[in-house]
This record gives structure tokens, sequence and C-alpha cells, in this order.
């Protein structure tokens, strides 16, 4: 679908571009145009191949692994490593930021590109063209900051700033608000929308819809490798379902299982929980907190970035994070002690934590070694594992819970987020669990592994397995819960059950303490 | 679904030769046992016939088995994400403690051998204190017992040399007695390498079942048959050198010990609990805390249990050389590491098996012994070593880095249906750096049944 009443030059034109790896293709003739002074959003589930076409565009994956021409300002290009793509001002920011936690805002800035002479930098050119580049980006931080001393959400803004140092003309940005609340969100995107002023167009990759809706002119949909539309925003009147219906080739009906909760009685009572940060001593992180799980019961927690909710729910699962101060557990009537992730597990209590990379899998291992990790003793003999038993069980997950992969031998790394997410869920379900504790259970997941978490998530609730569901996104917590908690600053500050709740009453409670509403 | 190590189109298929050697091993051992294959052979011819003599097999075995031993420690301590360095002062430490035992304490050497790996334990489990649970790196932790079990042995021993008698000479000097009839070779070692041939069905025969009650698809028939006809004769032919010696020799009683660790280290790290844990944190320890893993315990297993092996390996050499002095063991640590890592372990741990390790160090012992066979000075020998390292690791890497095939499978790409697959086996490998990857694109996830 072209539109021909923009007035701006085409930029970049990727032209049927054919990526293979061996045995698998996971580009199939993709065409992107991308205008000047456009922001051109991609989307699609993953997997779809968007960072694959992003890899090929900045020389990641280098001229002659692909197939297809990349014509950018007018002229075919080959590039053949990032350093040339990024002379020709195409610069990509990664979901996982690039930058040293341990070097400054300026040296991160200017890392590969030193302002000197002969390797000996000008550190006040540097640092006076630091200041000129934080400006733009909006940034007011001293430039010697360390950066692991500034939110993810100004780190985002450095990544910015290095590319704008690097005279970038096309901006690639991956998911670049994953990892951000609210207002840093707004504040980049709306950075992003003032450099398309300043003649520079973005790609974007998100699984966020709403913001794309707001900021894109463009949208081109992948699905399975292929391109399968390209919608202007304006033109031809995108919303978010419309996305959807492009993304996954069909209309998602209810993105929420449609469910009647058949909840018990009370069996799990956390009372008075209170955790210190790990270094600060004077920083509760989680105060006085007291919440009951019933059986077959979705509990959800909502709260803003740093709230404490996984810090609540880490420090529950065996004293995984802070020091624990005061607080007392019970389940089934009884005071129980989970003084080791072991001793939580042994308990029956499961947590899936939001970082399934760093904190979920061992990327090393296969899928059907990840499933029985935590809990191998189920099916070992003394010290022995019996390893049929293990194929058989992870082949039973496979089938269950659709985890698309030709077979459990399979390493965990090739698997597409969601279904990596689907691998820490068996882990978890393996290990019986009686109340499982999800920690943003759908984070950097499409859309269609997303229905399929909620569905299992319901499942498990019928069974009567009760589940503490912590997510940052209401409309989730709101079509999956039945009962809401909302923390802020460390604190619980309200209760709700659902059919109570709506997004602008919890988003009252989770910005402040003031009310306190026990339904 | 096509499930690997089948060829729908039932013809000749590369993964069915790699599923020859370890199944679903990594490329990267069947590719160095190509390259111990072909050293062997090169060798074999350089030297006149003389690598594959029974006297020199008989010599490679006693002379590098400790070597094999420490490798099979260290493999451990590499996959959990650590080093250990002192292992020869370790080494050297307890041969000193275990020949005084017996010279001025009139130790029994059973007893002395018992001794010896107490010993190794307590400094293994002082290593350990001090790395699992103050949580000094390892490289420190064993930079510093280097130093102490080498002053050690010297502060104890006087710096001299202490002898140790002909009953504890067994475990680096023996072999398996002369028993039965006289067949021209020696029966035991014979026998024995009949016992693995069956061993070998056995084990293949319960795979296959294993495997069709998995469902799992076996790779054709013939691989099996193929691989027993191919070990089974290795293994009897290698009985056969053994077995027809000089008389008096045969297989020794340190290739037993060796022999016997192989076996039981390999199922400990590929079918336990204890083995599965090692692995776990070496490739994400965070994930294994929050799995239930007691890091700490692992950690302190790993160290001690080096310490133990060393003590062991120390021991063997004193039996060997039939004395302990101030300087055994010097540069063992080194050997053992390069072992280690030529048999496809990563410097960042999580990876490496017990198997490869062994193979990368009989890579080493035949290079060094083929060498001084052809009267290669020791300091040649030392800068080819040197090299050897540096180059398998390195192309090995570059290869990876570069997303390409290691040099065995470019041998292999063309030659058969599966070659393919067998690369984007290899290039996952390849992208495996916990948190830094974008597994969600490398491959599509269309993998559609």
């Amino acid at each position: 679908m072209e539109t021909a009443h923009s007035a701006h030059p085409t930029i970049l034109e990727m032209q049927s571009i054919t990526k293979e790896f061996p045995g698998v293709k996971a580009l199939d003739k993709v065409s992107l145009t991308v205008r000047a002074e456009e922001i051109h959003a991609i989307c699609g589930e993953n997997g779809a191949g968007k960072s694959t076409l992003m890899k090929v565009l900045s020389g990641v994956y280098p001229f002659g692994t692909y197939d297809g021409d990349i014509v950018y300002e007018g002229s075919v290009v080959r590039f053949r490593d990032i350093k040339q793509s990024e002379a020709a001002g195409i610069v990509i920011i990664h979901q996982e930021l690039a930058l040293i936690p341990e070097l400054s805002i300026t040296e991160n800035i200017f890392l590969g590109n030193e302002p000197g002479r002969r390797g000996i930098i000008n550190w006040v050119d540097a640092q006076r063209r630091a200041i000129e580049l934080l400006a733009r980006v909006g940034l007011d931080d001293d430039p010697d900051t360390q950066v692991k001393n500034i939110g993810v959400g100004k780190q985002q803004l450095v990544e910015i700033a290095k590319a704008l140092n690097k005279n970038v003309k096309l901006l690639i940005l991956d998911e670049p608000t994953a990892a951000l609340n609210e207002s840093d969100s707004q504040h980049l995107l709306d950075l992003i929308r003032g450099l398309k002023g300043k003649g520079i167009s973005s790609i974007m990759i998100s699984h966020k819809l709403n913001e794309i809706e707001q900021i894109a002119d463009q949208i081109t949909i992948i699905r399975d490798g292929k391109s399968i539309e390209t919608l202007d925003v304006v033109a031809d009147g995108v919303d978010e379902d419309r996305i959807i219906r492009g993304m996954v080739g069909r209309t998602l009906g209810n993105r929420f299982p449609e469910h009647t909760a058949t909840i018990g009685e009370v069996f799990f009572e956390v009372r008075d929980w209170t955790v210190q940060h790990p270094l600060t001593a004077e920083r509760q992180v989680v105060k006085n907190s007291s919440f009951t799980v019933r059986r077959g019961e979705v509990v959800g927690f909502a709260g803003l970035m740093g709230a404490g909710r996984t810090e609540l729910a880490m420090s529950l699962f065996g004293r995984s994070y802070g020091k624990f101060i005061s607080g007392q557990v019970f389940k089934d009537g009884e005071e129980i002690k989970l003084r080791t992730v072991a001793e939580a597990i042994g308990h029956g209590i499961a947590y899936v934590s939001e970082d399934r990379k760093s904190l979920g899998l061992n990327l090393l291992d296969t899928i059907k070694r990840s499933i029985v990790s935590a809990k191998l003793g189920k099916i070992s003999r003394g010290i022995v594992v019996n390893e049929l038993e293990e194929a058989q069980i992870s082949e039973q997950y496979r089938t269950s819970l659709r985890i698309k992969t030709p077979t459990v031998e399979e390493g965990v790394t090739k698997l597409s987020g969601g279904n990596q997410q689907k691998v820490v869920l068996a882990k978890w379900m393996f290990t019986d669990p009686d109340l499982l504790i999800l920690d943003e259970p759908t984070r950097g997941i499409d859309v269609g592994a997303k229905a399929e978490v909620y569905q299992i998530i319901r499942d498990l609730a019928a069974r009567g397995t009760g589940i503490i569901m912590i997510s940052s996104e209401l409309p989730e917590l709101l079509g999956v819960s039945d009962r809401i908690y909302t923390i802020f600053e460390g604190k619980i500050t309200n209760e709700l059950p659902v059919a109570q709740a709506d997004p602008e009453t919890l988003m009252r409670s989770m910005t402040s303490s003031s009310q306190k509403v026990v339904a | 679904m096509s499930a690997p190590g089948i060829d729908k189109r039932g013809g000749f298929d590369i993964r069915d030769l790699k599923s020859l050697f370890g199944g679903g091993g990594s490329l990267k051992q069947f590719g160095i046992l190509g390259a111990l294959v072909a050293i062997i052979i090169i060798f074999q011819i350089w030297t006149g016939g003389k690598t594959l003599q029974p006297g020199n097999i008989i010599n490679i075995v006693q002379q590098y088995s400790y070597i094999l031993i420490l490798a099979i420690g260290m493999v451990m301590v590499i996959i959990a994400g650590h080093i250990d360095l002192s292992v020869g002062s370790v080494a050297a430490f307890t041969g000193i403690i275990v020949a005084l035992a017996m010279k001025d304490w009139n130790f029994p050497w059973w007893a002395a051998i018992i001794l010896g790996l107490i010993v190794g334990g307590l400094i293994g489990a002082w290593q350990g204190f001090w790395v699992a649970y103050i949580g000094v790196p390892a490289f420190i932790v064993t930079l510093a017992g280097m130093l102490i079990w080498r002053g050690g042995n010297q502060f104890i021993g006087d710096s001299a040399t202490v002898p140790v008698g002909a009953g504890f000479q067994v475990i680096g000097k023996g072999y398996l007695p002369e028993f039965g009839p006289n067949l021209g070779v020696n029966n035991l070692t014979m026998l024995l390498g009949i016992v693995v041939v069956l061993i070998l069905i056995g084990l293949e025969v319960r795979g296959r079942r294993t495997r069709a009650v998995m469902g799992a698809a076996s790779a054709p028939a013939w691989t099996s048959i193929l691989r027993v006809i191919v070990l089974g004769g290795v293994v009897l032919v290698a009985a056969y050198l053994f077995a027809t010696g000089r008389v008096g020799t045969s297989f020794p009683v340190s290739g037993i010990i060796l022999a016997l660790l192989v076996v039981a280290y390999s199922f400990l790290t590929n079918r336990t609990t204890v083995g599965r844990h090692i692995y776990a944190v070496g490739g994400n320890k965070h994930a294994a805390e929050l799995s239930g893993v007691n890091s700490k315990r692992v950690n302190f297993f790993v160290m001690m249990n080096m310490s133990v092996l060393a003590a062991l390996a120390g021991m063997i050499f004193v039996a060997r050389s039939q004395a302990s002095g101030p300087f055994d063991g010097t540069g063992w640590e080194l050997d053992a590491i390069a072992a280690v890592f030529i048999g496809g372990a990563a410097v960042s741990g999580g990876i490496g098996t017990v198997a490869g390790s062994i193979i990368g160090g009989l890579v080493m012992a035949v290079l060094s012994n083929g060498l001084a066979l052809k009267g290669i000075s020791s300091d040649l020998v030392q800068i080819i070593k040197g090299l050897v390292l540096l180059i398998a690791v390195g192309v090995d890497v570059f290869n990876k880095s570069q997303g390409r095939p290691s040099i065995i499978g470019l041998m292999t790409r063309n030659k058969g249906g599966g070659g393919g697959q067998i690369l984007a086996e290899e290039r996952t490998t390849s992208q495996v750096t916990p948190g830094g990857g974008t597994p969600d694109t490398a491959v599509p996830a269309d993998l559609k049944n």
C-alpha cells in the first residue's frame, strides 16, 4: 500500500531480502521502504524475522550472506560490518543496551569514536560535545556520572546521544521501551518524534502496539519471514486491532481467556513482610506487606517499576533478594520457613523470574534438561537422573504447552522468546507448585504467545494452583486476575476484586499511598 | 516432523556418521577425535611404525595417565567456571607426605594411598572453602595454593628426594599380571579387551532400546553396527598391542585406574544430579540458584574433587618414578588445562566433557611422544605444543565467530544431505552468550511440525 502524498524522498529501500540459515529461511523476499523524516515501525510476532532484517541492514550479517539489494540514499550498499553501516549513518540500538556500566556517560558516548589525535583523547573536547549531545536528547545529568548510576531510561537516552555523535541519519531501535516505565517511554517517544523533525528517520521494532499507533508514520508487518503489508497509520486509519490482525494473520477475538474462577479457601498468607535493600541498610524495599492467596485464584500485583514487586516476590522465594528483616509466611494454616530456594521449592512455591535470559534459563542447556532442572530429584533415584523419564516428561510439556521446536533435544537459545517463556513455565510446572509466582510472564513475547500464556495461567488456576501475577500491563492484570493488590514504594496500598478494579483506580493506588480501600 | 539423525531420503547422512561417535556429542568433539586419529597416523608413518608399537603405547599410557586424571578433575572445575593452577603442587605435596609416611612412619602401601587421598581431600576442602564460601576467585586461591603446596613439599621433604617401596610402585609401574595358559599374549589384557567390547555392544543395544521407548528416532541400524565394529575393532587392536609387548609388560595398572575414573566421571557429569548442577552453575549461576541449586556446595565440590584427583595423580607419578622429589608435577596444571580446552571446553564455563578432555589430553600425549621418538629436543616440543594449543582453540573460535563450521565440518559439508543441519547446530552453540544474544531472532520460530 503506497501512499502517494508523502513529500519526502525514499532514504532506504530493502528489496526482496532473503536470508537463509542452514535449514531455515529466516527472511523470504522481504521488502522495506523508509522515507526521509519518517518513523517506520516493524511489527511481527517474535521469530517473525524483524531483528534478522535489522541485522542484515546494519551489516551484522555482512553482504554476501543474504540475497537481495539494499538501496540507501540512492545507491546500492554492501555493508561488510557495523562500522561501515555506521559510517553511512545507519545506527542500531539493541534491546540489550551496549553501554559499559563502569564508564562515565562521556566515555560511553565516545567509545570507539574518541575525539583526539594519534590515540590521545582530547577530553576537554569530548566533554564539551557530550554536554551538547545530552542537551539534544534532553538529559541534564553530569556527563561524568557512571552509567551504572543512571536509570535504564536515561541509559537509553545515552545510547541515542551516542548515535547522534555518529551523525545518524537512520536510527534503528529494537524494543526501545521494553524496560522503561510509562514516563520514560513517553520521553523517549517524544525524543524520537523530535529527531524526525530534524531529518533523522527511525525504524522501530516494538511489541507495544499502543506506542506504535501513537508514533509511527508507516508500519510494515512481517510474519513468518515474509513482509505481509505496509500500512500508513493516518491514511489507513490503523489501530491496535488492525496491527494484531496483520501480525497473527487472524483476528484475536478475545486476548484474554474466558473463565469462571473456582476459588477455594485461603491457603497462603504473608504477614508483615519487611525486606531491606541488600546494600543500603536504611532502605526498606518492602515494608510491612501482608497478603493472602486462595486456591485456584490468580492474584495480580500492580505497581510501577521499582515499587518493590519483584523484590517482594524474590525475597519470599528463598530470600533470593535483599536482607530479610521480619515477617511470617503461612501455608495451609501453618507457619513455614523459606530460607533457601530449595526450601521454597520443597514447600511447593515456584517463581518465574521477569528476566528470562539471565535468571530463568541456562542458555547453554537443551530444552529437556531445562524443563526438569528445578526438581531433578523427582526423576532421579539417588543421584542418578532417569533420562528416559526426562525425555518423556519434556515431550509431554512440549505437546501440552505447544512449544514450537522439532525436538526437545534442541538448545533453548534456538527458541523464540515466547517459546523460551513456555519452557520456563514448564520448568516450574514440573515442580508441582501450590503457589506459582509469575513475574512479568509476558514481557517481550508476542501477542500470540501472550494469549497462550494467559490460557496456561487460567488452566493452572482451574486445577487449584494459587497464582501471583506481577505485571506492568494493566489490561493484562485486569484480564487475567481475580483479585489485584497495588504496591507503591514497597507498601501494599490497595486490594480490589477484579470486578471493582479499573485502570484509573489501580493507577491512583500505584502512585500514592494515601488511600487504603480494602474490599 | 524431521528428527535429527534421520535422513528422510534413506541415503547416507553425515549426521549418522557423526552419531557413530558419541551420539549427541558436539561436532567439536568429533573434530578433536578426528585430529587425534590423524596425529596418530601421521606419527605412525613419520616414525616408521614406532608410534603404535606395544612398548610405546604402554609408555604413553604410563607417562600421561596422571595428566589425563588431572584433566578429568580440571574439566569439571572449568565447566563450573573456575580454574585450578595448584594441581602440580598439590600432587607434589601429597607425594612427599605419602613417601615419608611409608619411609619414616612405616605405613603399608595401601594405607599410604588412603592417607594421600585424605591429604588431597583436605587441601581441596581448604581451597574450596576460599573459593565457594569466601568468594575469592579460584585463579587467586589456586595461585596461592601453587606456592603454598610447592613450598610445603620442599619444606617437609627438605628439598630432597624420598624413595618409595616396590609395593607402592605398582600403581605407577605395574601391569596386569600373567594369568592362565601361555598363549603368547597377556591373557588378562585380552580378556579385558573382550569385556569392553561386550559392554560396548550392550550399551549400544540398550541405547537403541531406550530411544525406541522414548519414541525418539534412532539413527539407522547400520550406524550402530558400524559403530560397534569400529570401536570394538579399535579396542581389540589396542588390547592386542598392549598384550603383546615385552614379556612382563601388559596393560598398565595406571591405565586401568584412568579408565575406571573416565567411566565413573563421565557417568557423574552426564547422568547425575551432581553433574547437572555443575553444568547449571557454570552455565548461569543465578538461574541455577533460583532453581534451588546450592552453587556454593557445587563450587566446593569441584575444587575439592580436583585436589583429590591431583593427589592421586601425584601418587601415581611418585610410584612410577620410584621416589618423591621437590620438583614433581611442575607445569602439570598447564598440560591439564590445555587438554581440557583442546577437548572443547569453554573458558566462560558451562561447556565441556570428560571424554573430550581425555581426547584433548591424548592429542597432546601422542604429539609429545611422537616428537620425542623423532629425537626433537624438548625446547622445540614445548614450542610446538604451545602452538598446537593456540591453533586448535583459535581455529575453533575463529570459525565460530564467522558462523562457519569447524575444519571437520568443512570437510564433511558437501558429502551428505544433513550437512546443513550440522552447521545450524554449530551456529547456535556459537551464539550462546548468556544475556548477550537475541535468540528470538536467530532462527525463525516457524519450525512447524
